[in-house]
């Protein structure tokens, strides 16, 4: 085969491999909307079959003696008296016009709260993925470099130090430090970068633990392949052969976990918002839970599951662009 | 479980370490190192604390006196009293009692629903397998805290809901390995024998399926009870678990919140017996990992 043909090949290849992945991206967001309706079914069902009665919480939440009378009135204010079919295609039929009910507890349109208060969650938990990656990729790369070293019993060290520490006792520890005994960040509220760093970095330290693990003995399970092998062999410098042909690979098993930790960043923004003084969702979503407001915990819950799923495309659309064998194997089976 | 043993030895051929098997049990404390002698130290005196609290804590963990409150350590109170006058060691104790309590039930919960759901889909394979596991996979892939979050919502707040929650949220890890182990035995000779000699496949699975299953059950829920350990602790912090009088660390650290400032060491404690009691029990999985099962190398996302 000629120089030219090969070429041609090569260009022709990745056209397809393009095309492959648009289709691979188009199949994922049509599943989608697929996921959040069987997610919505299992809310709405968990919510209703609850040992507790709606009616109940909302005539608790408004503050009306729950007499017979009253009892009925509310459930039929609330739709309660219908068949749960009917109840679910009533509340599906709303929510396709993005109407979820109102809140129990202030009668104000839940969704319109709901994302009043969460992209300041949704930062807090970006900003702590980014501390994630930026700290525990040098790390990894480090321990995996002097294995059996100091630098790997250090790193070996605070992992286990991260995987172990309480979230929120850490977020207490860096404000006393950091704000109270050096003053140089702020304690409480949102504003400017200099008040995300604390409760990024408390939320951010289990995650870059684990993460800074796995990517030590997935750098060392690469380093033991026979590429690598053939590129020092080639004379390569030890930099290079770990920068193009370990890590490269070894980053592949971070990705994927990645997506899994997403989940986890925004549950402990969930809960680190409440120390910080973080405009968040979080505190809104506790209040919620502890009343038993049906409609906001409704919300939220597929809120949550629609970020998690989305933020899981994401990440395998980075994998499949990342590794040439999901997109060989896409284009193979298409 | 010989036949297991030689699947397990079969992963560790060319990485340099001795077969996991080839001493007896007692020998695990003359071969681990000191990490996982403290930690195996640090858990033991955690449970005796946590059994015998009712009856050895200094003072009652309960008893308010608003006329020494917030005193700080000294030869009476050894780590100070709280906001109520109430003694910081004695909570701390009891404390223990509720932490590593409601963290055992939980993980009887997990292994009790594990072992069914993942011994089921084994053991018949075919439409219930496949059944089971993708119901399983949603629940794997999900983040633990929201379902917990939601569950609670759903469920109510309290300790007994919060349990509830971390096992519903819990159980597909294991489910998953059980299953994985019976598939990979369920065609062996030896469980046709038990079936021919006229065993139940109830009776089959308990006496030869499930003793192979033990050892990769047991790393996995040491290494989950850390974990567990910090999802009980959280949601009691946010107040959505343990509630208010009730010593219990989560709920000592919410409370000493308002102190936080002037009086640091009322958040200090808890956190930091917290703090250990993960640390102790995640270095003993780990120990118990190298030692039982190096194949269980990869972190599970949670």
């Amino acid at each position: 085969m000629s120089a030219l043909a090969r070429r041609n090949q090569g260009v022709e290849s990745r056209r397809r491999t393009d095309w492959t992945m648009a289709r691979f991206i188009l199949r994922r967001l049509l599943l989608l909307p697929v996921m959040l309706l069987a997610a919505s079914v299992v809310i709405f069902l968990m919510l209703r079959l609850g040992p507790s009665d709606p009616a109940l919480d909302y005539l608790r939440l408004s503050r009306v003696p729950p007499t017979p009378q009253a009892l009925d009135e509310a459930r039929r204010a609330l739709g309660l008296d219908l068949p749960l079919i009917a109840q679910y295609a009533d509340w599906l039929w709303k929510a396709l016009r993005l109407d979820f009910g109102q809140s129990y507890v202030t009668s104000r349109p839940v969704l319109p709260d709901l994302l009043h208060y969460l992209p300041a969650t949704l930062q807090l938990a970006g900003a702590a993925l980014v501390i994630t990656l930026a700290v525990s990729v040098p790390l990894g790369v480090w321990a995996a470099r002097y294995r059996d070293g100091l630098p790997d019993q250090i790193v070996r060290l605070i992992a286990a130090v991260g995987v172990s520490m309480p979230n929120f006792w850490l977020g207490f520890l860096l404000a006393l430090l950091f704000s109270v005994h050096l003053g140089w960040l702020p304690a409480m509220g949102r504003d400017g970068w200099s008040s995300l760093i604390m409760p990024a970095a408390a939320i951010s330290f289990m995650t870059l633990s684990i993460n800074a693990r796995l990517l030590r003995a997935s750098m060392l399970e690469a380093a033991g392949q026979r590429h690598v092998a053939w590129a020092r062999l080639r004379g390569l410098s030890p930099r290079t052969v770990e920068r193009s042909h370990v890590l490269r690979n070894a980053l592949l098993p971070v990705i994927t976990a990645t997506g899994m930790y997403v989940g986890e960043l925004i549950g402990g923004a969930l809960v680190i918002e409440s120390i910080f003084g973080w405009p968040g969702v979080g505190r809104y979503a506790v209040s919620a839970i502890f009343n038993r407001d049906y409609p906001v915990i409704q919300c939220f819950t597929l809120l949550m599951v629609a970020i998690f799923v989305i933020c899981n495309l994401i990440v395998d659309i980075i994998y499949a662009w990342a590794d040439p064998r999901v997109r060989l194997a896409a284009e193979g089976a298409s | 479980m010989s036949s297991l043993d030689g699947e397990l030895t079969g992963d560790l051929a060319g990485d340099g370490l001795p077969p996991p098997h080839a001493h007896g049990r007692a020998s695990f404390w003359r071969e681990a190192r000191w990490p996982a002698r403290m930690a195996a130290v640090v858990t033991c005196a955690l449970a005796l604390i946590a059994i015998l609290s009712p009856w050895v804590t200094p003072h009652d963990p309960n008893a308010v006196d608003l006329a020494i409150r917030l005193q700080p350590a000294d030869a009476v109170y050894w780590l100070g009293t709280d906001h109520l006058g109430r003694d910081i060691l004695s909570r701390l104790m009891a404390g223990a009692a509720v932490s590593l309590g409601s963290v055992a039930v939980a993980m009887a919960l997990i292994l009790t629903a594990g072992i069914i759901i993942g011994g089921t889909a084994g053991f018949l394979g075919g439409r219930v397998d496949q059944a089971i596991m993708r119901v399983a996979d949603v629940f794997l892939t999900f983040p633990t805290i929201v379902m917990a979050l939601f569950m609670v919502g759903a469920l109510g707040v309290g300790l007994t809901n919060v349990i509830i929650a971390i096992a519903v949220t819990h159980w597909a890890w294991y489910a998953r390995m059980v299953r994985g182990i019976v598939l990979s035995l369920r065609r062996r000779d030896f469980i046709a024998a038990s079936r021919l000699a006229g065993a139940s496949p109830a009776q089959t699975f308990v006496r030869h399926l499930l003793p192979a299953t033990m050892a990769q059950l047991l790393v996995l829920a040491t290494l989950d009870i850390g974990h567990i350990m910090l999802h009980v602790s959280g949601l009691s912090f946010l107040g959505l678990g343990v509630t208010a009088p009730t010593a219990e660390w989560g709920v000592m650290i919410a409370d000493a919140r308002e102190y936080v400032w002037t009086e640091p060491l009322l958040m200090f404690w808890p956190g930091l017996a917290l703090f250990i009691s993960v640390m102790a029990l995640n270095t003993l999985g780990d120990a118990l990992r190298d030692r039982l099962d190096p194949s269980l190398r990869a972190e599970h996302g949670h």
